[in-house]
């Protein structure tokens, strides 16, 4: 049987990207800076997260997403730091969707808010995929998980924007070399910013807020909306 | 493994096209992967079988082409692959660079259907 070529040229994502274009628009419009945080599981993503909460909870308004596979757990911890959080369990989904975001956001009044962080699954593969319309990726790496990470996981370091070393207090007792780190980041993802910390101890936290006021001002300043309301 | 999800998502611009033009029998989908794009070329077959099964599709396969990952470099100006997905710098000259021309596409380009 004889067959035809129809051309259709069509992003298998493009659903997906329309609703994170939609998602990100709204974030700007509303003011609120939007920051995804990746990482494979277990390198201190909601730790860290919990540090910036409540960091930031002083002179801001904050707000969390947080996926995982089940359990709410992550959310319970979250809490402690504000009452802004919301679970989304993705049952047996190792990512996390413009899609799910929309709806996780359903009801919160956005404008209200000055971060919204989103914590993806604990997961190195799949979310490099999915645009979720935040204004800022971070990519953590824990120094008990090795140098080589960036290097075997490039397609997440190079769509991230900012790198995050995490559990820098145990560096030494685990023989990470934190230079060889910093090299093979560099080499995915050349010029990216790159922040060693301890969520524990507090240490490099400091560099990072700034990070974030930085962006949080210059999110604002342009920003599309007709008014920026003082803040608190 | 993402890919069953980047399946189901082919399906569905499969779907709104054979509706919006009226096709049938789709024998091919010619697919553009990029070797930047975090699909698995294997895990994208295995997922296709798996996803079409008992559908229209069932008889259908995937084409994919793979696009190389291609950088620009400023210094030579010129655009070029890099010595590997974990470099990005230039082949010749070593000058790290972010600017990607290709690699990340995840398109699907054409069906062929019966005529």
């Amino acid at each position: 049987m004889s067959t035809r070529i129809v051309e259709v040229r069509a992003k298998i994502l493009k659903q997906n990207d329309l609703l994170a274009h939609a998602l990100r628009e709204r974030f700007q419009t509303s003011g609120v800076s939007v920051v995804g945080l990746v990482s494979s599981p277990g390198s201190g993503k909601t730790a860290f997260l919990e540090k910036l909460l409540s960091g930031l909870a002083r002179d801001f308004r904050v707000a969390a997403l947080v996926g995982d596979l089940a359990t709410e757990n992550d959310a319970a911890r979250l809490k402690r730091a504000t009452p802004n959080v919301r679970q989304i369990t993705t049952g047996t989904i190792c990512h996390l969707d413009a899609q799910m975001i929309e709806k996780a956001l359903e009801g919160w009044q956005l404008d209200a808010l000055d971060f919204l962080f989103i914590e993806n699954v604990g997961n190195l593969v799949c979310p490099s995929s999915y645009d979720l319309g935040e204004e800022l990726r971070f990519v953590m790496l824990s120094a008990t998980e090795g140098e080589d990470k960036p290097l075997k996981y490039p397609t997440i370091f190079n769509s991230s924007d900012v790198a995050i070393i995490t559990k820098m207090d145990i560096a030494e007792a685990a023989d990470f070399d934190v230079t060889t780190a910093r090299r093979n980041i560099e080499s995915v993802r050349p010029g990216m910013q790159i922040f060693e910390v301890s969520a524990k101890t507090g240490s490099g936290m400091l560099d990072v807020f700034q990070l974030l006021h930085d962006q949080h001002a210059h999110s604002r300043e342009t920003r599309p909306a007709l008014q920026i309301e003082a803040t608190q | 493994m993402h890919e069953l999800s980047i399946v189901l998502s082919i399906i569905d611009e499969i779907g709104d096209e054979s509706e919006a033009r009226d096709l049938h029998d789709v024998e091919v989908v010619h697919l553009k992967v990029g070797v930047f794009s975090g699909v698995d070329r294997n895990a994208l077959l295995f997922a296709w079988e798996l996803a079409c099964e008992g559908t229209p599709l069932e008889r259908s396969h995937l084409d994919i082409e793979t696009v190389p990952l291609v950088i620009y470099c400023a210094n030579c100006h010129q655009n070029l692959t890099p010595p590997s997905l974990y470099q990005l710098c230039c082949p010749e000259c070593e000058t790290p660079s972010q600017t990607i021309i290709s690699g990340r596409e995840l398109e699907v380009v054409s069906l062929e259907v019966a005529a």
